[in-house]
C-alpha cells in the first residue's frame, strides 16, 4: 500500500475557470454580480425594475439561470434588458463557471458595463460555486423566515450584499426587519442591506444608486 | 442535491491521479470537508457510491474529516473557533471576522496498491 499525496481542491476545475472569467471581466471593467435567492423571492422582479429603473448609459448584460424553461430571460427583456442569455440547466441545482464561461460568448463584452448573473432558486448549492463574480448579492423576502440567515449560513457568509424583498407584504407576516437584520449581522458583520418592494418600487431607489456607484467605481 | 457534482469532481481527480500512477487499486480516499462549505457528508457518500458502482472505484472507501470554522478578529487580532455559526468576535464583539479556516472542500490523499 502507498499513500499518494493529492493536497487539491474538489473544485479546483470550476475555480481555474473563474479565476479566468474574473480576470476577463477585469479587463473589461465589467463590475459582475450574482444573485442568489430561494425559488420565489423575487430575483426575476428584481432584475426587471433594475433594467427599467437603470440610467440608459449603463450598458448591462444579465445571465438568467434556470433549471427548466427560458421564461425569466423572456420577462426581463419584456422589462426592457437589451442583453439577455437564458442558461437552462436541465436540472442541476446550480451554475457553474463553465456554463458562464459558454454564455458569455454571446455578449459583447467591450460593451458592457455591468453583469448581472441570476443563478438558479436555491440557498445551498450555489454557494459552493465561483463564478468570477465581484460579489454575491443575497436575496430574501419577507413571506420567508427572518431566521433564514441562521438556516443557510454558509450563502449568506460568502455574500457581500443581502435585499430584503416583499417590504410591501410586512403587514401579512410575522418577518421581523430587525430580528433578519440581527440575524444577518450575526453570520456576516459588514453586509451591506437594502429593503425593498418590486410592488410599489419602494427602497429601489437606494438599490440602483448603490449599483450605479460600483460600476462607476469599476469603470 | 450539489453532492452529486462534487462527487462526480472527486472521481475526476482521482482518476487522473491513478493514471499519472501504475495503480492497481484504491483503498481510500481522504477529503477535508469544512463547516461552513453547504456540503452534507452523508449526501456526498450516497453520490459517490452511486457514481463508482461498476468501476474500479467500487470498493473504495470515502473518509471525510471535518474541519471547524475558525475566525480571526480584524479589530482585536485574537483568533477563536465559530460556534453555533456566530461570526461575532467573543473577545470584542466585534463583526469585523476573517475566516481563518472551514471553506475547505479538498482531497488531501489516496491510498492506494500498484
Amino acid at each position: 500500500m502507498a499513500n499518494i499525496l493529492i493536497e487539491k481542491k474538489v473544485l479546483s476545475a470550476n475555480d481555474t475557470i473563474a479565476s479566468k472569467l474574473r480576470e476577463t471581466f477585469q479587463k473589461h471593467k465589467i463590475f459582475v454580480i450574482n444573485i442568489v435567492s430561494s425559488p420565489g423571492s423575487g430575483k426575476t422582479s428584481l432584475l426587471e425594475k433594475t433594467v427599467q429603473l437603470l440610467n440608459k448609459n449603463i450598458q448591462t448584460g444579465i445571465i438568467a439561470g434556470d433549471v427548466q424553461t427560458e421564461n425569466d430571460a423572456k420577462r426581463i427583456q419584456k422589462a426592457g434588458g437589451k442583453f439577455v442569455q437564458p442558461i437552462e440547466t436541465g436540472g442541476s441545482c446550480h451554475l457553474d463557471a463553465a456554463m458562464i464561461e459558454k454564455s458569455i460568448a454571446h455578449f459583447d463584452l467591450d460593451k458592457l458595463d455591468l453583469l448581472i448573473i441570476e443563478n438558479v432558486g436555491n440557498l445551498v448549492c450555489p454557494s459552493c460555486y465561483d463564478l468570477g463574480e465581484d460579489m454575491k448579492v443575497v436575496l430574501l423576502s419577507t413571506t420567508e423566515g427572518d431566521d433564514k440567515p441562521l438556516k443557510y449560513p454558509s450563502m449568506f457568509r460568502n455574500s457581500s450584499v443581502m435585499v430584503i424583498n416583499k417590504t410591501d407584504l410586512l403587514y401579512y407576516t410575522d418577518f421581523k426587519l430587525d430580528e433578519v437584520r440581527k440575524n444577518a449581522l450575526q453570520i456576516n458583520g459588514t453586509f451591506e442591506i437594502f429593503e425593498t418592494s418590486c410592488k410599489t418600487s419602494d427602497g429601489l431607489n437606494e438599490w440602483i444608486n448603490w449599483l450605479t456607484k460600483k460600476v462607476s467605481e469599476t469603470g | 442535491m450539489h453532492e452529486l457534482s462534487i462527487a462526480s469532481s472527486i472521481i475526476d481527480s482521482v482518476t487522473k491521479e491513478v493514471k499519472k500512477h501504475d495503480v492497481r487499486s484504491v483503498y481510500e480516499i481522504k477529503l477535508r470537508i469544512g463547516e461552513l462549505t453547504a456540503v452534507v457528508p452523508d449526501s456526498l457518500r450516497f453520490g459517490f457510491e452511486s457514481l463508482v458502482k461498476d468501476t474500479f472505484l467500487e470498493h473504495t472507501q470515502l473518509t471525510i474529516e471535518t474541519s471547524k470554522i475558525e475566525g480571526e478578529c480584524i479589530d482585536c487580532k485574537r483568533g477563536f473557533t465559530v460556534e453555533n455559526f456566530n461570526f461575532i468576535c467573543p473577545h470584542c464583539s466585534s463583526k469585523q471576522v476573517d475566516i481563518i479556516s472551514g471553506n475547505e472542500l479538498e482531497i488531501l490523499s489516496i491510498e492506494i496498491e500498484k
